[in-house]
């Protein structure tokens, strides 16, 4: 009864509220969880940072609250996606198709890729306005040239009429942000948005993402493997690992105080300019199959604090004791948990 | 090394005149609205009635009075050429538009919604192209009857199956690129997708084998109409032009040669629009 209490009081200042989320692949005829026991919430015009490697599910999260898994052999297997008071996981493609893009939009990894290479730039930012909010042509155009001008491109009414082509990597993912912002969504999830791009230009399209999240007042799921650009962008910070949230901190806690093993490898493993790089400590092994998951703490076979617990047992995302802001999945560094 | 370097650049310069004015193109364009001209006005330009026979005048050379010859029924080969290009023409437009439009359609649809509908539908077009275009518009023209309506959904019918296919390979492809998982990601339907983000990409390969398959379909209707299902005698068509020249062709060449070039000319003209259209549709090409 307290639980439930204090979620609604949650939901009150949250945009999206995931919980329990489990999303699972078809694999030989078994559902395999690809993203396990998942549970966050992205409060309103806050920004929150997923991280981890390849492979362990940052994507699959956001595809998932988008429903744009694979029509077959895969599907949100248990828990809800909360947002403005729908569970996303349980409505129809239909119902769905009226969220994206209007009330949750996204940005993808690939600007190269990710324009239509026959459409003029103006007509695709239009586009969404026109499907979603049915304004004319002239409006959408009109709206369209507002866009480009507020992701940074100069002059905006001339490029318009041009084609993906024509614009350079870092513009076109100006271009993607701008479709994505053009129908203002409360939240925005980009996906690796900048890291296709060389390293001034991230730092400019994190400028503008930022800027975009204090002026619209939007919130982001920032999702990336690239902790430089998390400790720019970031409020929050998930760290996820083999399909699962390992630690949840605020940006300068996790930076200050890495609690779980994992964490602390990662930033060991970060190359910084206040540090000498032949420090840089790789983090052996690699994440385990989705197809064989261990019994116990996923991250078990790769870390040095490993006791016999970790083998038999899954730990449970605690927060730390006296910190309700700061859970962590993890026996020896969170003992206190139950 | 001045002068030398001068010649290439002079014939650069040139070539770059001719690709941004679209040479080619344009010379296609005027070439099919000649013939097209010649055909809507062939009453007024034939210089003898087309269906005049004359005992006197059989499988005469050409002259003067007769400048392409005459065939065996001795009427006159050019005012026939000029009155079939309208026969021609409009089964060999007409046909393809309707293949092209339907094949396009269902080859899109397959490719995108994919599964057992995918498999159904492929499964149909390796039957009809197994079958020899020729006997399946045969049996459809047989079926419908022998009219010039007739005979261009017969030859539609023949020639939609490459068309399917077509459209549905870069459709496989297209609709695993990023552009449409964004357009899905905008909350665009599935119509939305298909029509704006998938079809632009192929429509330029769609109307480059258009043009080169309207030749096809003026052969189709010359096999046709030789046989009698197609456009009946006297009527002129090219097609049962050169058949009917190939009987006689040792003794009068100019009777399947002349029509034979009228189809060359406008094959020609089709695909040299049909590359210049293709230049157009994909911004690549396009001239900055």
């Amino acid at each position: 009864m307290n639980r439930t209490v204090s979620s609604s009081a949650c939901a009150a200042e949250s945009v999206l509220d995931i919980r329990g989320m489990r999303t699972e692949f078809l694999i030989d005829g078994q559902w395999h969880a690809a993203v396990r026991d998942l549970s966050l919430t992205v409060r309103r015009n806050e920004t929150l940072a997923i991280v981890g490697e390849s492979g362990s599910g940052k994507s699959m999260t956001a595809l998932s609250v988008l429903g744009l898994l694979p029509a077959k052999g895969a599907r949100i297997g248990a828990g809800q996606v909360m947002f403005e008071g729908q569970d996303l996981a349980r409505l129809s493609e239909r119902q769905m198709r009226r969220i994206r893009g209007n009330r949750i939009a996204m940005v993808f990894q690939e600007p190269m890729t990710s324009l239509n290479p026959t459409m003029r730039v103006g007509e695709q930012i239009g586009e969404s306005l026109r499907a979603h909010k049915g304004v004319s042509r002239a409006e959408a155009r009109r709206q369209a040239v507002q866009l480009l001008l507020q992701v940074g491109i100069p002059s905006a009414q001339t490029r318009l009429d041009d084609y993906p082509h024509q614009f350079s990597g870092g513009m076109r993912q100006r271009v993607m942000i701008a479709m994505a912002i053009a129908c203002q969504p409360t939240l925005l999830l980009a996906d690796e948005p900048t890291t296709a791009l060389d390293v001034t230009i991230q730092a400019q399209v994190l400028a503008v993402l930022n800027e975009l999240k204090a002026s619209q007042g939007m919130s982001m799921v920032f999702i990336t493997h690239n902790l430089g650009a998390v400790a720019l962008i970031a409020d929050r910070v998930a760290v996820m690992y083999a399909g699962e949230i390992v630690e949840l901190a605020p940006v300068a806690d996790l930076y200050a105080r890495p609690v779980h093993p994992y964490t602390e490898a990662l930033l060991a493993a970060m190359p910084r300019v206040d540090r000498v790089n032949e420090d840089l400590r790789p983090i052996p092994g690699g994440v385990p199959s989705i197809r064989a998951l261990p019994a116990g703490c996923a991250y078990a076979d790769r870390c040095p604090l490993k006791i016999d617990r970790c083998e038999t047992e899954a730990p449970r995302l605690a927060p730390l004791p006296g910190d309700v802001e700061h859970p962590v999945r993890c026996f020896v560094r969170n003992p206190e948990m139950t | 090394m001045h002068t030398l370097q001068a010649v290439p650049t002079a014939q650069a310069r040139f070539m770059r005149f001719m690709s941004r004015a679209g040479l080619a193109g344009w010379v296609g364009l005027g070439l099919l609205l000649c013939i097209t001209l010649v055909a809507i006005f062939a009453p007024w330009i034939a210089p003898h009635d087309p269906l005049e026979q004359s005992i006197v005048n059989r499988l005469l050379p050409p002259s003067p009075e007769f400048l392409l010859g005459t065939d065996s029924y001795g009427r006159d080969v050019l005012s026939r050429i000029i009155h079939g290009a309208r026969v021609s023409l409009v089964v060999g437009f007409l046909s393809i538009l309707i293949a092209m439009t339907a094949g396009t359609v269902v080859g899109v649809v397959s490719g995108y919604v994919g599964g057992r509908c995918d498999q159904l539908v492929m499964a149909i077009v390796d039957v009809m192209l197994s079958f020899p275009s020729l006997l399946l518009g045969l049996m459809v023209a047989a079926v419908l009857g022998a009219s010039l309506e007739n005979l261009i959904i017969a030859i539609a019918i023949t020639e939609v199956a490459p068309f399917v296919r077509l459209a549905r390979a870069p459709t496989l492809a297209l609709k695993e690129k990023e552009f449409v998982e964004a357009g899905r990601a905008l909350g665009f339907s599935h119509a939305r997708l298909m029509s704006v983000h998938i079809l632009p990409n192929l429509v330029a390969d769609i109307l480059v084998m258009g043009s080169l398959w309207m030749a096809t379909a003026i052969r189709t209707e010359a096999s046709l109409s030789f046989i009698g299902l197609g456009v009946r005698p006297p009527t002129a068509t090219w097609g049962g032009m050169i058949r009917e020249g190939f009987e006689n062709i040792l003794d009068a060449w100019w009777l399947a040669v002349f029509p034979s070039l009228a189809v060359l000319l406008v094959v020609l003209a089709l695909n040299l629009l049909g590359d210049a259209l293709r230049d157009a549709v994909d911004p690549k090409y396009r001239k900055g």
